[in-house]
């Protein structure tokens, strides 16, 4: 796991460590399965194309379960995620597969994340972010914001 | 003024939902989206982390993560069903997530058995480059079999 974040490293307009991620059709597949949505629109062609999104697109709540992942893996085992919200703004198309293992060339997404504000409050040591996953085009498709509570050195 | 239909959705409950966090969902869960933290499968180190046991990424309470009428086992749509219909007939058939807000109370450990209550909390109107839209928000809080509110989630969906 990674390291583990204290409070006192952090301040405003601070990093959070970039976690990059690749929607893979299998991707695609395997959140079917494991959330239960089993909506045609993420692995269906003509589906796809007459509900006028091309190709089929990346579910948005598995680009919210990245950004989960995103906070997680920043905030260490003994931070704690408070709240975490985000917005659907924009589709994003997942990698075809070259193998079973390996995808083809192609995009590669980055959940990103910053610092907004920190504080204590009832003794807890509290950081806000803003956060969201990037294209590669560098479209924000999924801003949202996070709060949670760091481990002190204090 | 938003149309009696639509009002009389506010307020409106879905029957308690009964989910199981079982280790395998938590792994499928966490191999679907890629993530290798141990927490979620390795049990020797979730022992000795302060959660003393595997628990459930930030967010899920369990399989399916969202009930619909694909599932044979749930008579209808549900209340989520339920407000989409109304929307459609009244002519906004088209629906966006339009995403959603988490607040998470206590972990949530393999094994725990949540009830998850959801509720309509408001519906309002928008005007949009002149087109009307209506957003619903649902709220969810999981219980756990402590009695206790592991989180809460609130969806907002967009109907045009």
């Amino acid at each position: 796991m990674s390291q583990q974040l204290y409070w006192e490293d952090v301040d405003v307009s601070s990093e959070v460590t970039p976690l990059p991620r690749i929607a893979t059709t299998q991707m695609l597949v395997k959140w079917a399965g494991a959330s239960g949505d089993f909506n045609p629109l993420h692995y269906e062609d003509t589906f796809a194309s007459k509900q006028g999104v091309g190709k089929p697109i990346v579910h948005g709540a598995l680009k919210r379960a990245w950004l989960v992942s995103l906070m997680t893996n920043w905030i260490g085992d003994n931070g704690t995620l408070k709240k975490l919200s985000c917005q659907y703004r924009g589709m994003d198309w997942p990698r075809m597969m070259k193998s079973l293992y390996e995808p083809e060339d192609g995009d590669t997404w980055w959940c990103k994340g910053k610092v907004t504000n920190k504080y204590v409050k009832d003794g807890e040591h509290y950081v806000e972010c803003e956060i969201w996953v990037e294209n590669a085009k560098g479209e924000k498709t999924t801003p949202g914001n996070a709060t949670a509570v760091l481990l002190s050195r204090g | 003024m938003i149309p009696e239909q639509v009002a009389n959705l506010i307020g409106k409950a879905q029957a308690p939902v009964i989910y199981e966090v079982e280790r395998g969902a938590i792994k499928k869960y966490a191999d679907a989206i890629a993530d290798r933290n141990p927490l979620y499968w390795d049990e020797e180190h979730a022992r000795n982390s302060r959660y003393g046991s595997i628990i459930a990424p930030p967010g899920f309470a369990g399989w399916p993560t969202q009930w619909t009428g694909a599932m044979p086992f749930l008579p209808s749509g549900g209340l989520r069903g339920t407000v989409l219909e109304t929307m459609a007939k009244l002519g906004y058939p088209r629906v966006l997530d339009g995403g959603v807000e988490f607040e998470f109370i206590l972990p949530v450990r393999a094994d725990d058995i949540l009830v998850g209550v959801t509720k309509v909390i408001d519906i309002y109107e928008r005007e949009s480059k002149g087109a009307k839209m209506f957003l619903s928000v649902f709220e969810t809080t999981f219980t756990n079999q402590n009695g206790a509110v592991a989180f809460k989630i609130q969806q907002t969906l967009i109907c045009r």
